[in-house]
């Protein structure tokens, strides 16, 4: 079982983040991964309006007990190599995990990664909001998460 | 108490003050019990949430960075932040102290412990990692505190350009409160050690210098004999 890379794309689809854990994957241009990032921004955002109408109750009352989920866009993109596991927060920042087909709980790997995120690279007070994450901690945690993954 | 009061009427000249009084909120709690109602050597069961502290603790960092010429500035407003805390830490903690050991630290050794051990398990809940006296016989008013992973530090990545800053400069404030409550002048400093074999286990080790003005250190010898 291997995880390949991560990417982490801003809410306005720029890249923030790209990191590779473990060989399989091709290597890109950096040019190459803006443009990966901005086109599943834009993809993301179609598939989004795609999704089926849900019956609304009229009623206004339990309208704001039950608020409906916004819509999820694309979840997972698979290909005979790898698969590509789109992880979306409510602040529209999307984590971008590859790993192998075979990979089994990739939804618990991205929630690890997403919480690592939210420490070492939210808390930080040198992070400036939806710039490029270059934080040595976060960097250092990630690979110690994500080694003993792929050694297994 | 304001709270066990009937409320006054609301006056149309002070009507914050009615709904300060009425409503439950940050500043004033649902229980009607305020910090300022909890007994003083009550210590237990007294810990803080790490995330809310390292949130507050990122804001300190970024209002200090406000207009600072340069990272000495900054490391120097981080201090100031931290050096009326010690000043306060020191009373309280005494006060905590079992009557028997209730005494103001008379020498440096005294002093350091009581700072490695009882201030750092107050502010971290463990003592600090090491303590060791300069071995230059040049500098012997100068000491070392060592603490391998700085809780204030653990969520922050200073960026490359600015490597010479250890946000840990707030903690060496309140140690440098402490040793002028104490009546013993110093200037504290930390310094991010962290580097080479050593920084392969402990990334973010950092040191606090201390250094005692002469006249601790004079002071010391006569007492000494």
């Amino acid at each position: 079982m291997v995880v390949f890379a991560l990417i982490i794309i801003n809410k306005a689809g720029g890249l923030i983040y790209q990191r590779d854990f473990a060989e399989g994957l091709n290597k890109l241009s950096i040019n190459d991964y803006l443009v990966l990032a901005g086109t599943f921004h834009g993809v993301h955002a179609i598939t989004t309006r795609l999704h089926p109408l849900h019956n609304h109750s009229p009623s206004s009352q339990s309208a704001i007990e039950t608020r409906p989920d916004p819509p999820s866009g694309i979840e997972v993109l698979e290909t005979e190599n790898f698969r590509l596991q789109c992880f979306s927060t409510l602040t529209g920042t999307k984590f971008l995990l590859f790993t192998e087909p075979q990979q089994p709980n990739v939804d618990k790997i991205v929630g690890r990664i997403y919480e690592l995120y939210g420490d070492y690279v939210m808390k930080n007070p040198f992070y400036q909001l939806e710039m490029p994450v270059r934080c040595e901690s976060f960097d250092r945690k990630l690979v110690q998460y994500v080694r003993p993954l792929n050694s297994r | 108490m304001a709270s066990s009061q009937p409320v006054k009427p609301p006056l149309a000249s002070q009507p914050s003050q009615a709904a300060r009084g009425s409503q439950p909120g940050l500043r004033y709690p649902s229980s009607g019990k305020t910090i300022y109602h909890r007994p003083l050597n009550r210590s237990r069961t007294q810990e803080l949430s790490q995330a809310s502290f390292a949130y507050l603790f990122g804001e300190m960092v970024s209002y200090a960075q406000r207009r600072v010429t340069g990272i000495q500035d900054l490391e120097k407003r981080l201090n100031v932040q931290g050096h009326p805390i010690g000043l306060k830490l020191l009373d309280l903690l005494l006060y905590r102290e079992p009557p028997r050991t209730q005494t103001r630290p008379l020498h440096i050794i005294a002093l350091l412990q009581f700072i490695t051990t009882i201030l750092w398990r107050h502010l971290f809940s463990r003592p600090a990692d090491a303590l060791e006296k300069s071995s230059n016989p040049d500098t012997p008013e100068e000491y070392m505190i060592s603490d391998n992973e700085p809780l204030v530090n653990q969520y922050i990545s200073v960026p490359k350009e600015m490597n010479q800053l250890n946000c840990a400069a707030f903690v060496a404030g309140i140690v440098e409160g402490v040793c002028d409550g104490a009546g013993f002048p110093a200037r504290v400093t930390a310094h991010s050690v962290g580097k080479g074999e050593e920084g392969e286990l402990w990334p973010g080790k950092t040191v606090f210098l201390v250094k005692f003005e002469p006249e601790v250190v004079e002071r010391e010898v006569y007492l000494g004999r």
